[in-house]
């Protein structure tokens, strides 16, 4: 920036003004150059009139400064977004909230040519606050600030109990304003009211670590504790898309499937019904079942077994044998079902059939041997074997469709534990679903 | 474009109006108010030295609004409860004048308008919603004022007036508006909420240590 000569009535002024506290005596420094109202000494606390050459004591306050010592201490500079601000103003505020007060800091940012910028802490949550250029459009419960959409988190009254530097208004320790907060992360609106005075601010959501950074502090920041009211979601993608994401693999899924089984031979090669008679049993009771043939590629085989028990079991050792090759498939089948009553009512337990699928069996000729055994109780009983070739098989498909709900499931639960935490400090701890809404962390 | 020269009755330094229609300056040398009536220019009063103030902005400054270059001829330093403001009174290369005002160094620019039916100040209140030109504004302050002092050249006369009550309206666009109480029938400025950077101002005034 060029400058032309100083005009007359303002010439340059040193950096920071020298003064001493009129009470006890201690250096001043004042770093707005003329914008400060009122001026901190930091040893006495009393609070000075900047604008008064003599600076007058305006009011006095006990404090230990131990007890509220600005993490970023006064005349630090550090560049945000882009621009050089000093650090010249501190003070705690306090709400009380059902009996309990609740403490932040706010830093007042200076930049001669910029103004004034805010940052905020509490609990090693930051923001990043200006004055909004634009009027808020608000109602109780929500706010609307450049065409986004602000829900409503807390109204509580803000008091300020400490206070360190210069400020360009006349601050007082016990000074109270309304303030209500409107959140839609990692934005908070905020409007102050005092009298009748309306003053609207936007806020952003800043990590400790950031902080540090711009003003390069040593050491790290404070932890932050806990989720605070505009901190974005760690689930960074919007919770909708993943289920839209997740409905529309699920359709193409159901879409694959369909295919399969419309191409699926499903041809069924054996169906015979026999009978155990533990009368005619023989010792061996195994049996061979009539020679079918397996045609086209290698593929898989279905065996259905059906038998009409009840309240008894029958398991079936099955070998699928290849006539020519003898190479076979060992698998045992229970068809058991069970029903009755107890004090909580009827049950049923098991099934009168049983399906097993088995896969890539080459094409030939092939038969079954089948050896039953049967519950003791049971003297006679039928039951049906059902051999197919190239049925559909569908459990892939669900497998898929649980490895991608797994996800979407810890995604949206994650998201939705985050926002709970959110809500819960606020005026509307989430009792339903309605305030999370929206406010599962979209965008960005 | 050729500026009316004169000289300070007082003093006799050379007076130049950058702007045309300028109706009052101060004197660079001497502080002298010197009101135009054409021509010649008579001397009502002094101001004191202005009061160190912190705007960034000084007569001369230049810069752009709305691609139009402007320059900076004079300003009226106003004084509340809560701190003060400046009214930069700019000239814009077409001729016409305007308002830059910093207050703690939010910008704006305004421009004095014709609307008719103007509230009276006492009917006014915070949060009243009024509409001129289709744009409905809402009164967010009202502010009791007091000249502080004034610089370079201005469009009317100012040493008459003491206390003034200032009603700033804004919308949601960040259009803003002001209603001026200083003269009988109250005068309405409108205009918009600025980014500093976007003024591009050139001239300005020099911080030690920034």
């Amino acid at each position: 920036m060029s400058a032309g000569p100083p005009p007359l009535s303002t010439p340059p002024k040193p950096q920071a003004k020298a003064l001493n506290c009129p009470k006890c005596g201690a250096a001043i420094a004042l770093r707005s150059f003329g914008q400060a109202e009122t001026v901190v000494c930091g040893s006495c606390h009393s609070i000075l009139d900047a604008k008064n050459p003599n600076l007058a004591i305006l009011q006095q306050f006990e404090a230990a400064t131990s007890v509220s010592k600005p993490l970023i201490p006064l005349g630090t500079r550090g560049k945000l977004r882009g621009t050089d601000y000093e650090v010249i103003g501190f003070q705690r505020r306090h709400s009380k909230i059902e009996g309990i007060s609740y403490y932040w800091h706010e830093y007042l940012l200076f930049n001669p040519y910029k103004g004034f910028r805010y940052l905020s802490e509490y609990n090693g949550h930051w923001n990043d606050i200006s004055v909004c250029k634009q009027l808020p459009m608000a109602d109780g419960g929500s706010a609307n600030y450049l065409g986004e959409n602000y829900k409503h988190f807390q109204s509580s009254d803000a008091n300020t109990d400490f206070v360190l530097g210069e400020f360009p208004w006349q601050v007082r320790v016990g000074e109270q304003a309304a303030v209500t907060d409107f959140v839609h992360p990692p934005r908070v609106l905020s409007s102050e009211k005092v009298d009748k005075e309306v003053t609207w601010s936007i806020g952003e959501y800043m990590y400790g670590r950031e902080i540090w950074e711009i003003f390069k502090l040593p050491g790290s920041p404070p932890e932050a504790m806990g989720v605070y009211e505009n901190q974005p979601s760690p689930v960074t993608i919007n919770v909708r898309d993943i289920w839209i994401a997740f409905a529309a693999f699920a359709a193409f899924l159901l879409m694959v499937m369909a295919g399969f089984d419309m191409f699926a031979k499903k041809e069924p090669v054996l169906s015979e019904t026999y009978r155990f008679n533990r009368n005619e049993a023989k010792v061996e009771q195994s049996f061979v079942t009539d020679v079918f043939e397996l045609t086209g590629r290698t593929s898989n085989v279905e065996v259905k077994t059906y038998a009409p028990v009840s309240n008894h079991w029958i398991y079936l050792n099955y070998a699928l044998i290849n006539q020519d090759t003898e190479q076979a498939w060992d698998f045992g089948r229970e068809v058991s079902y069970y029903s009755g009553h107890d004090s909580d009512g009827s049950w049923t337990e098991g099934k009168q059939n049983d399906t097993v699928v088995i896969p890539s069996v080459p094409p030939g000729r092939y038969f079954l041997r089948i050896e039953p055994e049967v519950d003791p109780s049971l003297p006679l009983i039928p039951y049906t074997v059902e051999v197919r070739r190239d049925v559909p098989v569908f459990g892939i498909y669900a497998i898929a469709l649980l490895a991608l709900l797994v996800p979407a499931l810890v995604i949206s639960w994650r998201s939705y534990t985050f926002e709970r935490s959110r809500w819960s400090e606020s005026d509307h701890p989430p009792m339903d679903f309605s305030n999370l809404s929206n406010s599962s962390g979209d965008d960005e | 474009m050729t500026h009316p020269v004169s000289n300070c009755p007082n003093c006799g330094a050379k007076i130049v109006f950058r702007w045309s229609s300028s109706v009052q300056t101060v004197c660079e040398f001497c502080k002298s108010i010197l009101v135009r009536t054409d021509v010649d220019l008579k001397k009502v009063g002094q101001v004191a030295d202005l009061p160190p103030d912190s705007s960034p902005i000084q007569v001369n400054t230049e810069g752009l609004y709305r691609n139009k270059p402007f320059v900076v001829v004079g300003r009226i330093l106003y004084e509340y409860d809560q701190g003060g403001w400046n009214e930069w009174h700019v000239m814009m290369n077409d001729g016409a004048s305007a308002w830059l005002s910093d207050a703690q160094n939010e910008y704006a620019v305004s421009f004095s308008a014709k609307e008719q039916n103007l509230p009276a100040a006492a009917q006014v209140q915070v949060g009243q919603q009024l509409t001129w030109s289709n744009q409905r504004y809402t009164v967010s302050v009202i502010t009791p004022a007091h000249y502080r002092g004034v610089e370079g050249e201005l469009p009317f006369q100012y040493w008459d007036k003491t206390d003034i009550t200032f009603v700033d309206l804004r919308t949601e666009s960040g259009k803003f508006a002001t209603l001026d109480y200083s003269d009988r029938e109250p005068t309405l400025y409108l205009g918009e909420l600025v980014e500093f950077d976007d003024l591009k101002l050139k001239n300005l005034r020099r911080f030690e240590g920034w």
